[in-house]
């Protein structure tokens, strides 16, 4: 039998995808940077959502095309986006009174780790020669309504980075309500991670090994 | 009759003294007021304290103050940049100090400080290694965490354009802390692109009231960041 290394599981467009579809129609949302950004792109037929970002802008829209960036008009992540019909620009205290006075509906988020207890580290390692930057995260943690994590199970070295408690820094604590990975789409409950869904061609089995904490299997 | 004006950048910087706090507005380099900076490099003021979101790019406008020694301590939430080792290095080797600060924070402090309220709560934070050592509160039984107001003595802003009483609007996400950093600062010094008479803007379309203006400087062309680092620029 050959040893080749099979895709397993869904791929970073199809966890985008996943999430997409979790997504009421109207809300206005808030996308991290890496993976996050990419569930702008797969919003179903029919929705429309409105996409915050906390440099100034409500209404965002995508990339332009190449060589039509504008400097000035850019996304959390520093790259260039483009204004959809009825956009909105405002200064920073107004975008985290958005954020803070709990007026966006959903923020997706990268993650280095998720507890059980729905805790957050995804901003600093905690390394004693790692330059310290923490950006708007903790403020989207601590004020979005639901804030969902999208993210590999493992690490690129296969270590869980869904664990019993968080060792690296926390950004928030007990802020997670669901977490979706190549392998399954998880809530955060006061019993700990419950499954919801497997992805296709995953079992129970596999995603548990690959848990650092217990995973309550979907009732029957 | 009130005129803001001033005819260059480095007038508009001629009194930032050793030891100041200096607000310079930006996100990245949407908003960052490259010139009014390059005059602060060039007027030579030293130790001192700058509050902003990102530590700049590359090797000029933040970066460059920086790098030429000037400040001994940044309030921000940012300070990383994939394309910049001069607030690494400056990090690493001691020679700057670091207050880190949530985004959002940062921007309510700075808010605060022009608002007139020394100290607020808020949720950010909370459970977190930037909690240590702060207040905290519970409010209807959530825990908060106190913030105190930040207040300047300088603040260096881009706008797009302005009129001589100091009244200003921005360009799409430029405008970012450009409005909170004119109220919270002693002296905000707004680059523009256009200056004109009063009346030649739209008061329904003014952001930032000429109240918290108290120097327009235009700067017809302004550079862009990331043209400047591409080409490898330095400054001076």
């Amino acid at each position: 039998m050959s040893q080749q290394t099979e895709a397993i599981g869904r791929t970073r467009e199809e966890m985008a995808q996943r999430l997409a579809m979790d997504i009421p129609n109207g809300s206005y949302v808030n996308l991290g940077i890496g993976i996050p950004e990419l569930v702008a792109r797969f919003v179903p037929e029919g929705r429309t959502l409105i996409y915050h970002t906390e440099n100034g802008l409500l209404g965002m829209g995508p990339s332009p095309a190449e060589g039509e960036g504008d400097p000035e008009l850019i996304n959390a992540g520093k790259r260039y986006v483009t204004t959809n019909p009825g956009a909105a620009f405002f200064h920073h205290a107004d975008s985290f009174a958005m954020i803070r006075g709990g007026h966006i509906d959903l923020c997706v988020l990268g993650a280095m780790q998720v507890s059980e207890a729905g805790d957050l580290a995804n901003w600093s390692t905690g390394a004693p020669d790692a330059i310290p930057a923490v950006g708007g995260a903790m403020d989207l943690c601590a004020g979005v309504k639901s804030v969902y994590v999208i993210t590999q199970h493992t690490t690129k070295q296969g270590e869980p980075k869904l664990v019993e408690s968080c060792t690296y820094p926390l950004t928030g604590r007990g802020v997670i309500t669901r977490v979706y990975t190549d392998l399954a789409v998880i809530e955060i409950t006061p019993k700990g991670f419950q499954l919801l869904e497997l992805s296709p061609g995953i079992d129970f089995e596999y995603v548990q090994q690959r848990t650092g904490a217990k995973l309550h299997p979907i009732p029957d | 009759m009130i005129n803001k004006q001033v005819s260059s950048t480095a007038d508009a910087v001629r009194d930032v003294f050793d030891g100041a706090k200096v607000m310079v507005g930006g996100f990245g380099e949407a908003g960052s007021p490259i010139e009014l900076i390059h005059a602060l490099i060039d007027q030579g003021a030293k130790n001192l304290t700058v509050i902003s979101n990102n530590c700049g790019s590359g090797e000029v406008g933040l970066a460059a103050l920086l790098k030429a020694g000037r400040v001994s301590k940044v309030i921000c939430s940012f300070p990383r940049t994939a394309n910049s080792t001069v607030f690494p290095d400056l990090y690493h080797s001691g020679k700057i100090e670091l207050e880190l600060v949530p985004q959002g924070t940062l921007a309510e402090r700075i808010r605060a400080g022009g608002a007139g309220i020394p100290a607020f709560y808020t949720p950010a934070a909370v459970g977190t290694p930037l909690a240590e050592g702060k207040e905290s509160r519970e409010f209807d039984g959530k825990t908060y965490l106190m913030e105190l107001g930040l207040k300047a003595d300088f603040a260096l802003i881009k706008g797009r354009a302005a009129d001589t009483h100091g009244n200003v609007v921005y360009n799409k996400t430029a405008r970012n802390f450009g409005p909170i950093m004119a109220m919270a600062s002693e002296v905000a010094i707004v680059q523009a692109e256009e200056i004109s008479e009063p009346g030649s803007i739209d008061p329904e379309v003014v952001v930032s009231p000429g109240i918290f203006v108290n120097r327009v400087v235009q700067v017809a062309g302004p550079v862009h960041e990331s043209e400047l680092v591409s080409a490898g620029a330095t400054y001076p």
